[in-house]
This record gives C-alpha cells, sequence and structure tokens, in this order.
C-alpha cells in the first residue's frame, strides 16, 4: 500500500461516493463481469459437482499442507528449481532483495502478484534503489497513477479511459486528449516490450503448484508472465503456501473453474506450466507463509485459505461493486479481502467484516465453496469480544445488550424511539448518525406488538 | 531466521494448526471416454478471437499465411519441412528468445486441442525457445484433426502431459480488457491466433 490509511471503509466508501455517475458506472461494469460469469457456468451441468470436488480438494490439502509442502519441495529441486522458505512478508522481501544482488540486478519486471502486494514488495524493493516494473496492464496503469489495485483481477476497473489517457500522456509521452482503448494498450505495449526485452529478472506470481510434480502454473490472458519469465535470465514465482494442490490431474478442474468465475472467459489465454529452467537459466520459488499457518489454526476462518483469486465475490457484492475497492484499504479487496485481512491486523482491519449486507452472493458464487458471508459475521463476534469493533458501533452495541437485559429498559425504549420516530426523527436522522445517511424512516406504529397484544386479546 | 529455520517453523506451525485427515474426492466421473468435437473447438476458439483453417498438408498453410499477413514477412517454424517452404526464413540456431522479438508469424505444433475453451497444449521441445509463442506478432499453430480432446480432465491424461519441461495451453490471441473493460486483441503477446488443424488421410 503506497500510503498510511487513517480512514475505515464506511469513511472510504463515503469518498467514492461523492460521484455518484462514478458509483453507478463502476457498479454497472462489475456487474457486467458477474453475468458473464453467470452465462459461462450455466454451460456446465457439471458446475456444482465441480465446485464440490474443487472444495474438496482444498480441504485435503489444508489437512496435509506440511506433507505437500515438502513433497513439492523435493520434487522442484529435483527440477532444478531453487526453492526459498519465507515465514512472512520481510523474509519474502530480503529473499527477493538477495536473489536481485546476487544477479546484479537493479531492475526487476514484474507480473501480477498479490502476495507481492500483500508484502509491500515494490515500496521495499524502490527504497533499496531496485526499480521495479509492473508488466499487466491494469497494474501499469495504477503503479504509474502510484496508486494500489483495487480489485485482483481488474486492478485499474475504478479507472476511466480519460484518465488513463492523462497518464499515459504525462508518462509514456503520447498527445493529450486520447482516450482510445485499443491506442492505450498499443501505447503501452510499445512501452513494455522494451521493459521485457531489457529486464534480467522478472518476477511471477502463481496460480497454483503441484505437490507431486514439483512444477507451478500461472495463468494470465496478456502474456505478460509468459513473455517476461521465458526471456529473463532469472525466473522468481512468489507463492503463498496454499496454492498448493496435490496432484497435476487436479488442475482439470481448478483450471476449468478458475476463469470462467473470474471473467466468464472458458479459460486464461495462456496457463504456462513451469516445471524446469531452461538451459542456463535459474528458476527460483519462494514459499511464503505471512499469517496464513495463523489463520489455518483458526478453525472458523480456515476456509478462506481455500480462494484461488477469482474475484467473483467482489463482482457480484453490492458493497464492493458501490464502495470501490480501494475502500478496504487492504492489498485483496471484497468479501474475501474482508476475511483474509482481519487475520493479519485485526485492529487495523477490523472494519472490513462490518463492511457487508450479509446478504450471501459471494458464498454462491465462489467457486471452491467457502462460507465467505458467515465467516464475515463470525469475525464480527470476534472482533467485537476482542474490543477492535468501530467506537461508535461499541457504544450503541452497549446500549443495545441493556436493553435486551431488562425487560422495563425495552418497554421505555421501545416506547422513545416510536415517540422520537413520529414526532422528532431529526433526532434519530441527522449528520450524527451514519445509518441514515442513505435510508428513509420508517413509518412508526402507533403501538408496540406488546399493548396491541394486551388490548386486543388478552380480555378474550 | 534463516531459511532452515523458517522452513522448520511453517512446518511446524501447519503441524499444530492444520484440520484433522480428509480424503481426496474422486473426480475420475468428470471424465469422459469421447472424442472431442473439432466444431465445438472451432465454435470456441474462434469466441476467443482466434480463427482456424482446415488444411491438407504444409503448402497450403504457407499459402494461407502469406494471403492473411502478407508475403514479405519474417517468419519462423522450428518445423523443418516447414522452414524450408519459408522464402525469408529466421535462422533456426537462433537460441536466444530476444531475437524473436522481430518474427511476424510463429509457425509451431501442438499436441492437442481441447473442445470445451479452444486451448492448445504446446510443450517446450515444440516452441524452439519457449518466449517464441508469446513474442511473436501473430501464431500460427498445427494440430491434428483427430487430436481434440473434450474437456481440461482428458487433457490432464493426455500422454503430452506426462513429462516437459515447460508447456502452456494457448487459448486464442493475447488479450486485455484492462481498460473500461474493453476487449483489445494483442496485448503484448500476439495479436493473433490460427489453428491449422491438419486433416488426417484417409486410406480406403
Amino acid at each position: 500500500m503506497s500510503e498510511i490509511n487513517l480512514k475505515d471503509h464506511a469513511e472510504l466508501a463515503h469518498d467514492f461516493n461523492a460521484d455518484e455517475d462514478r458509483v453507478d458506472w463502476h457498479d454497472e461494469t462489475l456487474w457486467w463481469v458477474r453475468v458473464k460469469r453467470d452465462k459461462s457456468v450455466r454451460q456446465l451441468p457439471e458446475w456444482e459437482a465441480l465446485r464440490d470436488a474443487a472444495s474438496a480438494i482444498k480441504l485435503n490439502v489444508l489437512a496435509n499442507l506440511d506433507t505437500y509442502l515438502l513433497q513439492f519441495e523435493s520434487n522442484a529441486i529435483a527440477n532444478g528449481i531453487k526453492v526459498h522458505w519465507a515465514k512472512d512478508a520481510k523474509e519474502h522481501n530480503d529473499i527477493v532483495y538477495r536473489i536481485l544482488e546476487d544477479n546484479r540486478a537493479h531492475r526487476m519486471v514484474k507480473s501480477k502478484s498479490m502476495l507481492t502486494e500483500e508484502c509491500g514488495l515494490n515500496e521495499f524493493l524502490s527504497e533499496k534503489g531496485i526499480e521495479v516494473i509492473d508488466s499487466d496492464l491494469g497494474e501499469r496503469i495504477v503503479q504509474l497513477a502510484n496508486e494500489p489495485p483495487s480489485h485482483i483481477v481488474l486492478p485499474c476497473i475504478h479507472k476511466k479511459k480519460e484518465e488513463i489517457g492523462e497518464l499515459f500522456h504525462t508518462h509514456l509521452g503520447i498527445p493529450a486528449g486520447n482516450s482510445d482503448p485499443q491506442f492505450l494498450t498499443d501505447t503501452a505495449r510499445a512501452h513494455l516490450r522494451e521493459i521485457f526485452l531489457t529486464r534480467k529478472v522478472a518476477l511471477t506470481g502463481v496460480n497454483f503448484a503441484i505437490a507431486e510434480s514439483g512444477e507451478f502454473v500461472v495463468c494470465t490472458n496478456e502474456g505478460n508472465a509468459d513473455i517476461a519469465a521465458n526471456l529473463a535470465n532469472v525466473h522468481i514465482a512468489s507463492m503463498g503456501i496454499e496454492k498448493l494442490i496435490p496432484e497435476k490431474i487436479h488442475l482439470g478442474i481448478f483450471l476449468r473453474i478458475l476463469t470462467r468465475s473470474a471473467t466468464g472467459q472458458p479459460i486464461t489465454t495462456y496457463s504456462s506450466h513451469f516445471k524446469r529452467p531452461a538451459k542456463g537459466k535459474q528458476m527460483h520459488i519462494i514459499l511464503v507463509d505471512n499469517g496464513r499457518t495463523e489463520q489455518l489454526g483458526r478453525e472458523d476462518f480456515r476456509n478462506s485459505l481455500k480462494c484461488i483469486r477469482c474475484g467473483a465475490c467482489m463482482n457480484t457484492c453490492p458493497v464492493y461493486r458501490r464502495s470501490g475497492g480501494h475502500s478496504y484499504h487492504s492489498a485483496i479487496a471484497g468479501p474475501i479481502g474482508s476475511i483474509l485481512a482481519p487475520n493479519l491486523n485485526m485492529e487495523k482491519y477490523g472494519d472490513l467484516p462490518f463492511a457487508s449486507t450479509l446478504c450471501g452472493s459471494c458464498s454462491n458464487v465462489c467457486p471452491v465453496k467457502i462460507n465467505i458471508h458467515e465467516q464475515l459475521y463470525k469475525w464480527r463476534q470476534v472482533i467485537v469480544k476482542a474490543g477492535h469493533a468501530p467506537t461508535a458501533k461499541k457504544i450503541s452495541m452497549k446500549a443495545m445488550a441493556f436493553t435486551l437485559a431488562s425487560p422495563s429498559g425495552y418497554n421505555i425504549a421501545g416506547k422513545t424511539a416510536r415517540w422520537v420516530l413520529k414526532y422528532a426523527p431529526f433526532a434519530v436522522n441527522n449528520r450524527l448518525n451514519p445509518w441514515y445517511l442513505h435510508r428513509d424512516m420508517p413509518v412508526a406504529p402507533e403501538m408496540s406488538f406488546k399493548e396491541w397484544y394486551e388490548v386486543n386479546r388478552k380480555s378474550n | 531466521m534463516s531459511q532452515a529455520d523458517s522452513k522448520e517453523w511453517i512446518i511446524k506451525r501447519i503441524g499444530e494448526n492444520k484440520p484433522g485427515p480428509s480424503s481426496l474426492p474422486d473426480i475420475s466421473h468428470f471424465e469422459t471416454k469421447d472424442h472431442g468435437s473439432t466444431e465445438k473447438f472451432s465454435d470456441i476458439l474462434k469466441a476467443v478471437g482466434g480463427s482456424i483453417y482446415y488444411i491438407h498438408d504444409f503448402e497450403e498453410l504457407v499459402s494461407v499465411i502469406g494471403e492473411k499477413h502478407g508475403k514479405a514477412l519474417r517468419l519462423y517454424s522450428p518445423i523443418p519441412e516447414i522452414q524450408k517452404l519459408l522464402k525469408q526464413p529466421v535462422d533456426t540456431e537462433t537460441v536466444d528468445g530476444h531475437d524473436f522479438e522481430n518474427v511476424e508469424v510463429a509457425i509451431i505444433n501442438a499436441h492437442f486441442g481441447v473442445a470445451e475453451n479452444g486451448a492448445v497444449w504446446v510443450s517446450h521441445d515444440q516452441m524452439g525457445n519457449r518466449a517464441v509463442p508469446f513474442i511473436c506478432q501473430h501464431l500460427a499453430v498445427i494440430i491434428n484433426e483427430d487430436n481434440i480432446v473434450p474437456t481440461m480432465h482428458e487433457a490432464y491424461h493426455h500422454r503430452a502431459l506426462r513429462n516437459y519441461n515447460y508447456g502452456a495451453f494457448i487459448a486464442g490471441p493475447s488479450k486485455t480488457a484492462d481498460i473500461e473493460q474493453s476487449l483489445v486483441l494483442g496485448a503484448h503477446g500476439p495479436k493473433s491466433m490460427t489453428v491449422f488443424v491438419l486433416l488426417v488421410q484417409k486410406h480406403y
């Protein structure tokens, strides 16, 4: 993250909502991606069976993660891949830096890796004087804008083409006023080709690593990972330890569900299987924990580690679509980010599980059947108990606990609320009560159910 | 912490925190014994931006490429029979991937196609150089008519998936929709992908 965030989700969402047209556009664009996903998955009668299988395979991975990691390591080493272990972000970043130093490289080209966002790799290397260029088009655009990605699959989904034209005018020297996607993409193509041809070290993410064969798979539509890794002398792949799958045949399941869930495509254009380095070249893989073993120990939340980063939960989420990825102030936004981030820092990300209507749409589209909305609900309880709930919520929840614990308090509170809503709505619907910002006042009933019952039924 | 310490720490923590045993599901029922449909492969390939030609021999292929991309081009093929048909072939002795940057059309073999997604499987030994299928301006791939599998499940059981140093499923030209979800072909890699289906000569 390029800046320290002091605002919480609600405040950042409020900022995003200042431009209503943009919110509508953002909402509709992402919903369109969700619709493409629906059309695609409905063509497979076995879709639900694929989700069940994927979820069960991932559960087996979590139950055997130690054995599979060791199996992967020994097979990868036998294949000529250098394997590194990092317990946290700092160790990961140090390992990347050491590989760059060993190869006397001051520049690196990177393809999409949410893990390196999570680890703050770009900032770390930049402080060491290493130039990193992101090669995924969307990531390059947000990098030029000095912003983090706002979506794990569509990094610059929050940007309008005119803004991208302006960025390319400033940084890549095109004439001002261009906003044609074809022209802008061609500009980036020419700019990034030069980068691909001149960088000796390339870093990629990992979509899947296979224990039985010691290889890893990287999926892209642009081909940036494939060009970069195959031209460079040194290929570094950064991988969260949960990306492992047991056998190659399991890729049959995961490659069928990944892109259909992400964009509605039947598969990404490129699914590269890296098994052995080419002659005279180096291939490194960094296995990163950074909180994953902690999450593994949280029984209610460990299923979040099944995530294959398709982004379907974001595209469908009514809160994400209307608040924008940056409002989540964490490397991974949306519903899945909101159950992953509190594990890393409950205080800093304690607001995120509250950024949901708990409608459950995320769980319904998740290709590995993570119970996302249930975990959001459970995180709220953990966060409140640990004392990290937003202050306003803490006060109102205390008041509610008191009211619900006392019958007379409950009666009085009910009477007061009905009176206030009827005669003095401004007392609750004002700027001090954020709940009412985008809501209409309900019509208050004349009496409570208890009063009504006493009048109408008790006499019978 | 040293590398060895971190490894030990991670493995130990997993042992302490992992859930109880759970077995792998049987996924064999997803496989079919059917042949893949060439028609479906063709439809999906076109839907993802590729094009398809049915050819009887390599001369036909070279003439189609001439018509599509113009005749005076830098072409490259690691396939000797095709290389000798090319007017201005790029030296096959070229060993560095960077030298392929100016290749206009690369013509390579693929092991098979996948009907459900229009992808072909290409292994390192078919690429000449690993960078070739990604760095060329246009990609042409040859598959045999009878080498199409229905889904990815059959793909991973194909003999070509048993061993390779590097390989890729490739489905159509390089693409991006990062700018306002507008689809643009030719993001970094090939601007077009043509699959040539070599018709099997039938002797009756």
